[in-house]
């Protein structure tokens, strides 16, 4: 379960920048649940995001993620209950590890790392194992460097590696964005399978309605830093991408522009 | 070039093998730009001596140079961590510093170990000449410290490492916390430059304030020269480089220097190493340049 209440965070506090990144959030999100996040730019969905990892420590609020007051922990203390995929393929894995290194960093995920060899025999066939299952032929390229796979190949090991280690909440931050449309079909199509067999708590901020919509079982929209919408179960059933579009319209109090346009494909 | 200057070559090249694996470390593993090396280097000779003077055993005394060099390597760590310092320039702090502690340390600016034991003493005399097993003892312990860090880099706490240098962003969100990787790191960087001091110190029988210029030249030097002879693909490799790398950019000095036919002197040292280390920079991009056009 993740709870955040009343949480407020703000950017550049006491400059002539200052910015409310997040304005009095509360959300309750049960154990088990795949909820997806919209918003337009700027919306706060990924402070969001951040102040569940920890990237973002909020200013007024309190951020609990299973049973702990996470509040004000540093991304790493936390590791142990936040699996992340990221949006840019290159920043989830070091381009310079191999893929089973990549495997051995996520399998020790928020654990002590001790002295034993990061790739031996035993965790070589086991990551072997799990990223045949994705039957992309990684399996053969385990040795490879990271750098060298394409972004939604990239994108498909980050979610093993997510799946390494244990987790309380599992945040995917757009993580098919960059991808083609192809390969962004493949990996969330992967990303409902993993979700689906891990029952696992899940976050996915998206640009797509047609995502919001079709993944999951709850959607949340964020305008301004607020929540301004909240729909599960039948109501959000007989939503459709056109109905978001209006709320969309309404809670901005103006007409479309391109940007919105671009979002509803 | 004589017989004697190539195994002396090859002796400087196995002492600052130890150089140039801690500037592996710091510059490649961690990708931390770590100027500290020139202090800690002559900190680990000057600790040394000044102990084996006293009467302390010389391989604890080396051991004290490494903790003493580790201490600087912190200094650094923590300047850049904990006070944001700009890397570069807390690596380059803690050097001005150094030069001073080391001065402080010696009580001059050089201490001579003459008719005084080294850890070398008990292999002298065993029917080798004394040239060749200068260079066979640091052998074999430069590899002892190659074995070491190659397993350490191989193991859970060392891959955490190395994501801290590749990608901290990813290394925290996969619970590594990059500060304490970056003290250990610049710590156990230091920690072997200074083990290049006092070893220095124990086979050339004196500590100088000033050996310490340039240490991070020598150092990169080696590190590029191996990874230009073997590559840098695997870690085993990339050390193993690191060693040879140190022996051969030894040697090529030594062969530049002495053949009269170029005309250069010992003065012309930095220069030629200067040349040799630009010209291992610019290699690589080179092959690949001829490779694609």
């Amino acid at each position: 379960m993740i709870s955040l209440d009343n949480v407020h965070v703000v950017f550049g506090r006491g400059t002539p920048l200052e910015k409310k990144a997040l304005s009095g959030v509360s959300l309750t999100i049960k154990e088990g649940a795949f909820t997806t996040v919209i918003g337009s730019n700027g919306a706060g969905k990924s402070t969001l995001l951040g102040v569940l990892a920890g990237d973002v420590i909020p200013v007024e609020g309190s951020v609990r993620i299973g049973d702990a007051d996470v509040t004000k922990l540093p991304t790493a203390a936390r590791a142990g209950r936040v699996a992340r995929v990221f949006q840019d393929p290159l920043a989830g894995s070091c381009g310079a590890l191999s893929i089973e290194e990549n495997l051995a960093l996520a399998h020790k995920r928020g654990q002590r790392r001790g002295l034993k060899l990061a790739l031996s025999h035993s965790r070589r066939k086991l990551f072997r194992e799990r990223i045949a299952e994705l039957d992309l032929g990684l399996e053969n390229r385990m040795t490879d460097r990271m750098a060298m796979l394409s972004g939604g190949q990239r994108q498909a090991v980050s979610l093993v590696m997510a799946m390494m280690a244990g987790c309380d909440v599992l945040l995917l931050d757009e993580h098919t964005a960059a991808l083609d449309p192809g390969m962004a079909e493949f990996v969330m199509k992967l990303t409902e399978k993993i979700v689906g067999a891990n029952k696992l708590t899940t976050l996915m901020v998206t640009h797509s309605m047609r995502q919001a919509l079709d993944y999951g079982n709850r959607t949340i929209m964020l305008h301004g830093g607020e929540i301004v919408l909240d729909v599960e179960g039948n109501n959000r059933r007989n939503l459709d991408v056109e109905d978001l579009i209006d709320m969309f319209r309404r809670v901005r109090g103006q007409t479309l522009d391109d940007d919105e346009l671009l979002i509803a494909e | 070039m004589s017989q004697i200057a190539l195994w002396g070559a090859v002796e400087l090249g196995l002492v600052y093998a130890f150089v140039a694996l801690g500037v592996y470390l710091a510059f490649r593993v961690l990708d931390f730009p770590d100027l500290t090396v020139d202090g800690t280097f002559p900190l680990g000779a000057a600790v040394t001596a000044v102990l084996i003077m006293a009467g302390v055993n010389p391989w604890l005394a080396a051991a004290v140079a490494m903790l003493a060099g580790a201490l600087a390597g912190l200094v650094t760590a923590t300047l850049n961590v904990r006070f944001k310092i700009l890397n570069l320039l807390a690596s380059i702090l803690t050097m001005i510093a150094l030069f001073s502690v080391n001065l402080r340390v010696m009580g001059r600016p050089n201490v001579a170990l003459l008719s005084v034991d080294t850890m070398l003493t008990p292999f002298y005399g065993n029917g080798l000449r004394d040239f060749m097993v200068r260079p066979m003892f640091l052998l074999v312990l430069a590899i002892a410290a190659l074995i070491v860090v190659w397993r350490y880099l191989e193991s859970d706490a060392g891959l955490a490492m190395r994501a801290t240098g590749a990608n901290s962003r990813m290394a925290r969100a996969q619970g590594i916390n990059t500060d304490r990787q970056i003290y250990l790191g610049i710590a156990l960087s230091n920690a072997l430059v200074a083990l290049g001091g006092a070893l220095f110190a124990q086979t050339n029988g004196f500590a100088d304030v000033t050996s310490g210029v340039g240490t991070i030249v020598v150092g990169l030097a080696a590190v590029i020269i191996g990874e230009t002879l073997f590559g840098s693909r695997r870690i085993l490799i990339a050390l193993i480089g690191c060693v040879i790398g140190s022996i051969v950019y030894r040697i090529a000095i030594q062969l530049a220097l002495s053949s009269d036919s170029l005309g250069l002197q010992a003065s012309d040292l930095n220069l030629v190493t200067a040349v040799l280390v630009t010209f291992a920079l610019v290699l690589p991009r080179l092959k690949r340049g001829v490779l694609s056009s």
